[in-house]
This record gives C-alpha cells, structure tokens and sequence, in this order.
C-alpha cells in the first residue's frame, strides 16, 4: 500500500498543528461555532445528538494492520471501545470528547492516517472497488490513481471551500462495486485500442433529497489529463454551482439544470482553457504510486477444493463470504460485520486488534473496508480458510450472510445522528430476528437492502433492492419502503411502493415482499430480475395484502 | 489608518474604497458597477484605479479593463464562498493580471490567508477584528502542499508542479 514520503508526513503534522490551534481558538472563545464549524469539518468533526462525531479517512479502503490497530486503540481510549464503518469506507466514532480530538488526529498522524475532508464542502475520501487488484475482471488497479486524486485534492487552494460536498469513486472492473454512478464523479479505468489507460467519466451523481443517476461528460479521458479534467469540472462547478440553497448546491442540480451537453461544453472549453497552467501529472509520478500497489508476493499454488470433509457452517461460510482471486490459489475473505443483534457496520476495539493480527498472518498485513459496511482480507491462500474461518467464527466475525437480505447497510440513525428523522438500528434488529433462518436466506439469494434515517441518504436507500426511509410522522418514526434500485452494473433508483409503515410493521411489509417474490419468480431468477420482470405491482399488492395499519 | 498584510508584510493602506472619501487623484477602489456606470469619470481618474469584483461578478468580463487598473479586489462576503479562489487563479493565470490582487470581504479570516496566498492574492485586507499577526503567521502554517501555486507562499516542497503560466 502507500507508504507516505516526507511531504506527505509533513502536510498531516502540520494540520494537526493548525487544528490544534483552531480548537485552542474555539474553547477560548476566539471563534464562535459558526466560525469553527467549517474547520472543524474538513477535520472529520460533528456535533452529534448526544456527542461529537469524529470520521477517519480510510483513503480507498486500504488498512495496513498497525492501522487497523491504531484506530482499535484510538477507539478504545477515546471512545466506548467500538466504532463504525460507512459506506464510503470510513471510520466514524460516535463518542469522543471535543478536547480530544486533537490528540486523537496526532495518533493517527503517527500511523499515516487522518481525518482530513471527511466532512464539509469540500472534495471527500475518493472511494474504490473493495476487490482492486484482485478482481479476477480488473482492467487495471484504481488505488493508484485514487491515492493521486487523494493528494491533488488535498487541502486545495481552489477547491477548499465549493458550493457543497463532493465524492469520487474510481472503480477498474465491469461490475460496479463502488456505486460510482451515485458520486459527484464516478471514474470507470479504460484501455484504449492502444492499450493506454484511460477514464469514462461521469459527473452528477447522486443521492440525498435528489437522487440522480451520473451522466457520461467524457468516454475516454486519457490518463494525463486526469487532474486537469478534474481541476476543469471543479471550476466550472466552483463558479456556477448555486451556493442560495443547501439542498440545491451539489454538482448534479447544476448538471441537470444545464443539461448534459451544455455542462460538458463549459467543462471541455474550461479544459482547453487551463491546459496552460493546469497541475501535471508526469509519468514517473505515476510510476511512483503504482509502485505502491504491485501485486503480493504471491506462491505459486493450485486452486484447490477447500471445503472438501469440512462441516456445512464452514461451506456456507465459504460460499457467501468469499470471493475468487486472480491469482491461483488465493482467495478474498469477508470479514462480516453484518452478525444478527449487531449494529451493521460496528466493530469493537477487540474484533480490530484480532483482525489486525489475523491480517499479519494470512493476508500479507492488510485490510479492506468496504461500501457494504464489512472488511475484506484480500489475499488469504486456500489452505489458510479454514483457520481463518475459525478465527472470524470465534470473533464473531463470520456470519454466513454476505450478500444476502441481512447484510444490510444502515446509516447511524436517531440513535447517533443529528439530522436523522427516524431510527435505524432497531428496525434493523427487527428484521434480522425475523429473517434468522439462514437457510431461509438462502433461498432468497441476493437481495440488497439498504436504509436510511433521514433524505440525506447516507444508507442509500434509493439504491437498494429494498429501500428503507426513515420518515418523521407527527412525532413517531415511520417508514417508506422503495423497491427496485440498483447501484451495481445496471445502476436504477427504486420506486416508493406505497404509504409508510409504522416501525414495528417494517420486517411483516418485507417478508410479504419476498414472499411475493418467492411465488413469482422462475426458476434461478434473482429478487431483482423479478421485479424487473413482473413490476411493481404485484410486490405492491403483496406488501400490503393484510396491512390495516397503513395509513 | 487600517493595515492590510501585503506580501507577508504588514502595512499602512494606501488604498481608498469609495465611500472613504478619497481626494482627486488618490489610490481608489471602486466596485465594478460603479466602472461600469461612468466610464468616463474613471478613464479620466488622475490616481491609481482598482476595481472591486463582488463573488458572482465573472472575471472574464474585466480583461479589457486590466491594463488600466493597478488592483483588483475580490469580494468573499463569507469564510464559505470559495468562488473567489477561482476568479483569483484566472485573474493571474489566465488574463495574466500583475497588479497587487487583494482578497477583501468578512470572509476573510486568517484560517483562510493560505489558501488566499496559493491561488495569487498578493494582498489581504483582513474581516474586522481579525487579527494582523496571527494571519501572517497562518501564511506559514504549512511549508509543503501537493498543488502547484503562486509564489506568495514560499514553499519547500510541492508534488504536482504546474506549467509556467
């Protein structure tokens, strides 16, 4: 993985220094908390419901073990012992002290970690396919050119300070894993007829209030002109993107109010325009952080049969929580922070010091996080599974259920969040206890839902086979159930089934929904081609067959 | 007399906005709208001439008017407009202005004075009460950046250069 130079280890200690100065300022009454609030932000740091909230970077995914350890410790001292992974790869801890923070950016500073454009309006963590360099499918590796994007983003004069936030995702294979189609900026790796590397990019992505598809602005971006083309999108949206009204402000409004065509010919002139004084970005610079990221040493093995005489929790765990390799031999593991009466997405201190170490051993030091709000163990060997198996099951870690109904995400929610209308930790206790049957599950394969506690659609829910919405009804929590979205492959915002539901009735409405799956589906079709064959519907009809509370 | 921080020092203004009553023939600023309304009286001005832009005016339109003008000021009416950032980077890059560019505005806070300085302000006429010293320390808060950037902030080592503009 990356491994800073002396430039990167200096800009991070001086920008705990900076912050460390801005908080002496803040607590000694020198800037009001509406001065502080946007500094404090581009350092990772809410004000929450009952606590500051502070998010950690974790650029692309990428942990080394001492980092995962770091934050294990991090969480432990400053914080209740755990925190959260998001959707956008990142660390949250819910609970630390505002004096604290600080310190806590010092720790990570020691570890090459920060918390940096994490929140506020400003470029955000640039996210990537959990499986790069791995991917059997892979054109070509994104995190290199997602640690480039990391830098030149990094604290940039002209872009510190746009009309709202925006996010990145750089994906390398077909098959859509980074949910690129819903950021400001999706880049999908390319080759030319030449074979040169390049980026499709698509710009006005998105989701919150106004979910928006991302649109094409350019199929092929050769690879020099990356930064360029971005610094030309940025102006453009810098200049003209509205700053009157909050819900208005994020790059996809100004996308749609221009219409495609028009935004790109701004941003095409922009890009002529800037040629001359445009960041460069040299080959060898390239060639430096690709450096970072070549294969593991890899053995040579053969692939073999690693279930063979091993118990059925073992082979299901196989099934569902592990990927192929490109590498012979090899396969990818989930960690699965998806186990039923669990928070998807928390880990304990103790579970990332335990993975840390279980990293050290099988998977070359480590660690993925990904959209879905689990971890990955990139690189484990086939005969290595089983102890590894082992290892996770003992943690806690192994819950069979990868890409099945109850490997959910959900935002924080009312629990944590300021801004939520509606809890999501309970509802997602609920369904889990009614769909604890694994081989219930089972049977209804690959089923994505995705929930949040407010519009601003930190959980997704537009994109989400099954979407959950969190919805304030006069006091009480409510919930609108959509059906259809997709943000793999095939990327579609899913349509509102009806009126919402009340919260004890989320896990009846969703069970009534598959079960109209199950009598409607042929034979192998998963949930999703159903509903995109039948339509809505019979699932709406289904859903509320025998629901008198809906209102 | 306010003191303005100009090229990391910090100085008694020469300059006047309009509205401070300035005499025939003095430094004056005045607001792009007030240029645009009597052309005449400012091509006959005695002393020197700047502009004031306001966040939403475009750059662009100034590029005639630039040979003219010893400053240009930008407005940033808040700490979170950052439109003026852009409008500063195309002032020097693109039309190539050399004359002093002043950052102006209640935005302008010391926790901004750095990022003012790398995109070409070689002025910074700081939000009242906003204190003097501490923003020229600011301008030294970092001795490395990634981007390229204007030479008022003297940096040891930056990783993406730019071309010579």
């Amino acid at each position: 993985m990356y491994q800073y130079d002396a430039l990167d280890q200096a800009f991070v200690d001086r920008r705990v220094a900076e912050f460390r100065d801005q908080m002496r300022r803040h607590l000694a009454g020198e800037l009001s908390e509406d001065e502080f609030r946007p500094l404090r932000l581009r350092n990772g740091l809410y004000v929450q419901r009952h606590a500051p909230m502070l998010r950690i970077a974790i650029p692309y995914g990428l942990l080394a073990a001492r980092q995962l350890a770091k934050l294990a410790d991090i969480a432990r001292r400053y914080d209740r012992g755990f925190g959260h992974f998001t959707t956008r790869q990142n660390l949250q801890l819910n609970w630390p002290k505002l004096a604290d923070v600080p310190d806590i950016l010092a720790e990570l500073a020691t570890v090459q970690m920060h918390a940096i454009q994490t929140s506020g309006n400003c470029v955000r963590n640039v996210t990537a396919d959990h499986l790069a360099g791995i991917a059997p499918d892979e054109v070509d590796d994104p995190r290199p050119y997602c640690e480039i994007i990391r830098q030149w983003a990094t604290l940039h004069p002209e872009f510190t300070y746009l009309p709202r936030k925006f996010k990145i995702a750089v994906t390398g294979s077909p098959e859509d894993r980074a949910a690129s189609e819903v950021h400001d900026i999706g880049l999908h790796l390319r080759r030319d007829a030449a074979g040169s590397i390049g980026f499709t990019v698509l710009v006005g992505g998105g989701l919150g209030r106004t979910p928006i598809i991302g649109q094409v602005i350019r199929d092929f971006l050769p690879l020099p002109g990356l930064l360029s083309y971005l610094e030309a999108i940025l102006r453009v949206y810098n200049r003209h993107g509205r700053r009157d009204n909050l819900n208005k402000a994020r790059i996809k409004i100004l996308v749609k109010s221009l219409g495609i065509e028009r935004f790109r010919e701004q941003v095409e002139a922009e890009w002529r325009l800037s040629r001359d004084s445009s960041p460069l970005l040299p080959a060898a610079e390239v060639e430096r952080v690709r450096g970072f990221f070549r294969p593991q040493p890899y053995e040579a093995l053969e692939d073999f049969d690693a279930t063979s005489g091993r118990e059925p929790r073992f082979k299901a765990w196989y099934r569902y929580n592990t990927r192929a390799h490109r590498v012979p031999g090899y396969r990818a593991v989930f960690v699965a922070l998806k186990a039923h009466g669990h928070n998807p997405g928390d880990m304990s201190s103790d579970q990332m010091d335990a993975v840390a170490s279980l990293a050290e051993r099988v998977s070359f030091g480590l660690i993925r996080t990904t959209h879905n709000q689990n971890l990955l163990l990139g690189d484990v060997r086939q005969q290595d599974l089983y102890e590894a198996w082992l290892e996770l099951e003992r943690l806690g870690l192994a819950m069979p259920n990868i890409g099945t109904l109850t490997d959910m995400i959900a935002c924080p929610g009312l629990d944590f969040c300021s801004l939520a209308n509606a809890g999501t930790l309970g509802v997602a206790r609920q369904i889990q206890e009614r769909f604890d049957d694994l081989d219930y599950l089972y049977d209804l394969g690959d089923i994505e839902i995705k929930m949040s506690g407010c519009m601003n659609a930190c959980g997704h829910h537009h994109v989400g086979h099954i979407g959950i919405l969190g919805v304030d009804k006069r006091g009480e929590e409510w919930y609108q159930i959509s059906l259809g979205g997709s943000a793999n492959g095939f990327t579609a915002l899913g349509e509102v089934i009806g009126p919402s539901v009340p919260k004890s009735e989320v896990a009846s409405t969703i069970e009534r929904i598959v079960e109209a799956y199950r009598a409607l589906r042929a034979d192998g079709e998963r949930f999703i081609d159903t509903l995109r064959r039948v339509g809505l519907e019979p699932f709406r009809e289904g859903a509320y067959a025998t629901h008198p509370a809906a209102a | 007399m306010r003191r303005i921080l100009r090229r990391r020092e910090i100085v008694a203004d020469d300059w006047r906005h309009l509205g401070e009553g300035a005499e025939e023939g003095s430094a004056l600023i005045v607001p792009l709208v007030e240029l645009r309304k009597d052309p005449e009286r400012w091509r006959r001005w005695r002393g020197r001439l700047g502009v004031r832009l306001s966040s939403v005016d475009p750059v662009e339109e100034l590029a005639a008017d630039l040979p003219r003008l010893d400053l240009v000021a930008i407005e940033f009416p808040s700490p979170s407009d950052g439109r003026g950032y852009s409008a500063a980077r195309l002032l020097r890059e693109r039309l190539g202005f050399r004359g002093e560019l002043r950052a102006v505005g209640a935005g302008v806070r010391q926790d901004q004075v750095f990022l003012l300085a790398r995109c070409g302000f070689d002025a910074i006429e700081l939000a009242e009460n906003e204190d003097p010293d501490a923003a020229r320390r600011a301008l030294d808060r970092y001795d490395v950046a990634y981007q390229g950037g204007s030479r008022e902030v003297a940096l040891r080592r930056q990783r993406f250069s730019s071309r010579p503009g």
